[in-house]
């Protein structure tokens, strides 16, 4: 059991009762103008979930358009630009800030145990620059439109004489894609300073819940792989203004080297999005199933490998552009490479729900789609990066399918799980579970009638950015034209499940029934020691962690995947709350009597008072006549552990001083 | 904050327990982003590894056309403006307020320089039409000389626009050195700003020999 905290320096801010994050200000410019991570990370999370339904209506007239092998819904050229916009909102504007930006600000520094993220003005500019750089974007609608797909191919894209490149849309595009390239970047910069630097005493590296471990490794990438696409983007936007001959063969450049250059970017890119899919897994599977994690260590170190093994792998993307042979084996048997740490993902978390106590609610069933989602993207992705195959398939809807499985079912959905999971802390409100469950089983459902039948249309030949196949021989026709209906019947189906979700979550913010708890799901991690929404500084006094984050071994009684901590019954977090803390708390009159008491000198006697007291006010209905046993051992403990905890913390500091 | 924070010092802010923390945090932020600065830069660092590659003679031949008398002076601008910055810093740390104000107004003099120098490479280049490809319109070089002048522009321009924000990030730096905010306890601002500055003097360092010193 969890709670909270101690006496040390920061004493006293004075909070009204009841004041949380969301009423503490008010007005639009309270919002707009915060430095609140998390006020930050809900307009975020806003922003994003707006552009993923404009996306996602974008995808439905793709769909539609290919209900019939003729072109009756649009002409080619628009509908190459619907999905060039389609592809760059959910790609630029959507996935990537959705999970670390939205969900990743609001709950990192609650996890870590710190008041904020280490640059709040920073984390405010990046979503100022976030804002900017869509309305870049969309402006190239008005300006006319890009066609090139969301991959900005040269030299379709660099010939100011092609297509709708003639006008400036192309250069909007690009502009604001560079622009938003910066918001990830100082996403990535502020996130990385913080789990450096602003970690809770006592929580080490290894102590990190794992959530931490995958928006560190996406950060990485983030900061590394990010300005490569600047510059690109950069160099492209120059060549299609003033012609610099870098990537426009015409003027003697190389348009290879572009996608050399793009998939620099965006191979890493692309773990960009699932690694804090992962991340979000690592939680779900763990507090959902009240097990321990299973191999810690492995699921950290191996968002770790990902992150670098993907900066080698882009050139699996190229492997029809007539890059040499050699090149093609290496790149191919490196991104069989990034396959070993996914799979050690997968196992891990499939090791964990083993003999757990699963309970099948909204974030487990988005945590189970995911496995089954997530596995068939990984593994046909392994199709795409044998050579041999990939010829066959390349350009295909095979290819369609494993990205959308990877990067829909795998991110998106944990995602929804992720939002799922956290809501209640966020918003103070509960969903709907009934419908939560209904609707998760929907996009479930949907999303396989899609994306499944796109393995087979690819497999067939279909080419993907079409938009009519009424040309293919009477045989295809006949088999292309069944599995597009089975796709677009499927994607409504998808659609239907995620405007339920979109309704009952808008409904759950005004009609709702109040979370009471601060922690509803019994979990373990820093972020539901606070009250519930969160108070504007996070955490009262400052949180001490002494245990690691998936501690569930009480739960599991054989003691399966235990974490194996010799002293099973000490409390995860040291949680006293000071006097003057105690003073603002209405509740009880015990208390008063308590606090008179609490001025006498004998520290020890007034600090067990206390922990009893706050133990009566637990809500986890939990073995408490065990409990009160195990007490009086504990609390003296849980002194010491506190104090090494200090101790470590210290000398992690001091490491660090000396490195430098 | 309420006022048990009163005696924290003024430039703490409140979501750091101390003020090694707040610096230490910021320092790595700031070399992060020079990390990001390297990546960026290295990609047109490669873009040039390719192509010279391709037009191993036409580097040759254009480079020529390039003005080394003008290109070392700005280096010798740039490496004594890093020893001002540094300089700068070191007198931050040891409480020296003059000396800091002094030399930050020498780095920035130095960077003036640095672009009026600059200024007067670009303009003589553009005047006789050494330029990017599409309005290139000198005659009498092998090859395709215009994509080796493309991507000096680029290339310079790209670190032109960075001695700009490190002129207005000084200029900034200098304005709170006059205003006392620097101390032997904060001097974070500084340094982070010196260490950026070092890097665009690095930068240069690189394309000094690769776009003049072809050989
Ligand atoms: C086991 C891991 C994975 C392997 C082995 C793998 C392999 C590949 C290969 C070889 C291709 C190129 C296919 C072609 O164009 O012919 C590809 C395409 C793609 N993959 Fe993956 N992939 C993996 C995981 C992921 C993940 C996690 C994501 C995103 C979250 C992703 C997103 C994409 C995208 C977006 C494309 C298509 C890009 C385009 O042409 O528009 N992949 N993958
Ligand atoms: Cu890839």
């Amino acid at each position: 059991m969890a709670t909270v905290t101690t006496a040390n320096g920061h004493a006293s801010e004075h909070h009204e009762v009841g004041s949380n994050y969301l009423n503490a200000r008010k007005g639009v410019l309270s919002w707009l103008f915060t430095l609140d991570h998390k006020r930050i990370g809900v307009m975020y999370l806003a922003g994003t979930l707006f552009f993923f339904m404009i996306g996602g209506i974008l995808a439905l007239l793709v769909r539609t358009e290919l209900l019939t092998p003729a072109g009756d819904l649009f002409q080619g050229d628009t509908y190459n630009r619907v999905f060039t916009l389609h592809g760059a909102i959910m790609v630029f504007i959507f996935i990537i800030p959705s999970v670390p930006a939205a969900l990743g600000n609001f709950v990192l520094p609650l996890m870590l145990g710190t008041k904020d993220v280490a640059f709040p003005r920073i984390n405010l500019l990046s979503f100022w620059i976030w804002m900017l750089g869509t309305a870049f974007l969309l402006y190239s609608i008005i300006a006319g439109s890009v066609d090139t797909g969301w991959t900005f191919y040269t030299p379709y894209s660099s010939d100011p004489q092609v297509g709708s490149q003639a006008g400036s849309a192309i250069i909007w595009a690009l502009m604001g894609v560079f622009i938003l390239g910066f918001s990830s970047i100082l996403t990535g910069v502020n996130f990385i300073t913080t789990v450096h630097k602003m970690r809770a005493p006592g929580m080490t590296w290894t102590k990190m819940p794992l959530f931490i471990w995958g928006i560190y490794a996406t950060a990485v990438i983030q900061v590394l792989a990010t300005p490569v696409l600047a510059i690109t983007l950069l160099l492209l936007t120059i060549e299609r203004t003033l012609g610099i001959g870098i990537f426009d063969p015409a003027l003697g450049g190389d348009p290879v080297l572009f996608q050399h250059f793009f998939w620099f970017y965006s191979h890493p890119a692309v773990y960009i999005m699932i690694l804090p899919g992962m991340a979000i897994i690592s939680e779900l599977v763990t507090v959902h199933s009240k097990k321990n994690i299973f191999g810690y260590k492995p699921i950290a170190y191996s968002s770790m490998a990902i992150a670098i093994i993907s900066f080698l792998v882009w050139g699996h993307h190229m492997f029809t552009s007539g890059q040499s042979e050699l090149a093609s084996t290496v790149f191919s048997a490196l991104t069989f490479a990034v396959a070993v740490p996914t799979a050690i993902k997968v196992f891990s978390w499939v090791a964990t729900l083993y003999k757990g106590s699963i309970s099948l609610n909204t974030p487990m069933l988005y945590c189970l789609s995911f496995l089954f989602l997530f596995t068939i993207g990984g593994l046909t992705g392994l199709f795409c990066s044998t050579l041999a195959t990939d010829i066959h398939i390349h350009d295909t809807y095979f290819v369609v399918a494993h990205f959308h499985y990877v990067m829909m079912g795998g991110t998106v959905i944990a995602f929804l799980g992720g939002l799922h999971h956290w809501w209640p802390k966020m918003t103070g409100r509960w969903y709907n579970e009934n419908w939560g469950r209904f609707a998760a089983a929907l996009v479930f459902i949907g999303f396989n009638v899609t994306f499944f039948s796109q393995f087979v249309l690819g497999s067939q030949g279909m080419p993907r950015r079409y938009h009519t196949y009424h040309s293919a021989s009477p045989d295809l026709k006949a088999i292309f034209t069944k599995w597009h209906q089975v796709s677009t019947v499927g994607s409504y189906i998808l659609a239907a499940g995620l405007f339920i979700t979109l309704f009952y979550l808008l409904h759950s913010l005004f009609r709702g029934k109040k979370v009471a708890e601060k922690n509803p799901w019994g979990a373990k991690s820093l972020e539901w020691l606070t009250e519930t929404p969160p108070i504007e500084h996070n955490f009262h006094e400052e949180p001490v962690c002494l245990h690691g984050p998936y501690d569930y071994d009480e739960i599991s009684p054989d003691g399966q995947g235990a974490g194996a901590d010799e002293d099973d019954d000490s409390p995860l977090y040291l949680d006293k709350k000071t006097e003057a803390k105690k003073a603002e708390e209405p509740k009880a009159e015990e208390k008063k009597a308590e606090e008179k008491k609490a001025e006498e000198p004998k520290a020890e006697e007034k600090k067990a008072e206390e922990k009893k007291a706050e133990e009566k006010k637990a809500e986890e209905p939990k073995a408490e006549a065990k409990k009160a046993e195990a007490k009086k051992a504990e609390e003296t403990k849980a002194e010491e552990k506190k104090a090494e905890a200090k101790a470590e913390a210290k000398s992690d500091d001091e490491a660090d001083k000396d490195k430098k | 904050m309420s006022a048990a924070h009163g005696d924290h010092p003024k430039f703490l802010q409140h979501h750091f327990h101390s003020a090694e923390q707040q610096a230490s945090a910021s320092k790595l932020g700031m070399w992060l982003f020079l990390a990001q600065e390297v990546l960026f830069f290295g990609g047109i660092f490669v873009a040039y590894g390719v192509l010279r590659f391709l037009y191993p003679e036409t580097f040759l031949a254009a480079h020529a056309y390039l003005d080394v008398k003008m290109g070392a002076i700005n280096t010798v601008i740039l490496i004594t403006s890093s020893l001002t910055m540094a300089l700068g810093v070191r007198a931050a740390q040891t409480n020296n307020q003059k000396q800091t104000v002094l030399m930050l107004a020498l780095t920035i003099l130095f960077a003036c320089g640095f672009l009026v120098v600059k200024y007067f490479e670009y303009s003589h280049k553009i005047h006789v039409g050494l330029v990017t490809a599409r309005s290139f319109s000198a005659t009498g070089i092998a090859g395709s000389p215009h994509i080796f002048f493309s991507l000096y522009f680029a290339m310079t321009g790209l670190h032109g626009l960075h001695v700009l924000v490190g002129i207005i990030v000084l200029a900034w730096i200098l304005m709170r050195a006059r205003r006392g905010d620097f101390s032997s306890a904060y001097f974070t601002p500084v340094e982070n700003a010196g260490l950026y500055w070092h890097l665009v003097d690095l930068i240069w360092i690189f394309l000094f020999p690769l776009l003049y010193l072809v050989k």
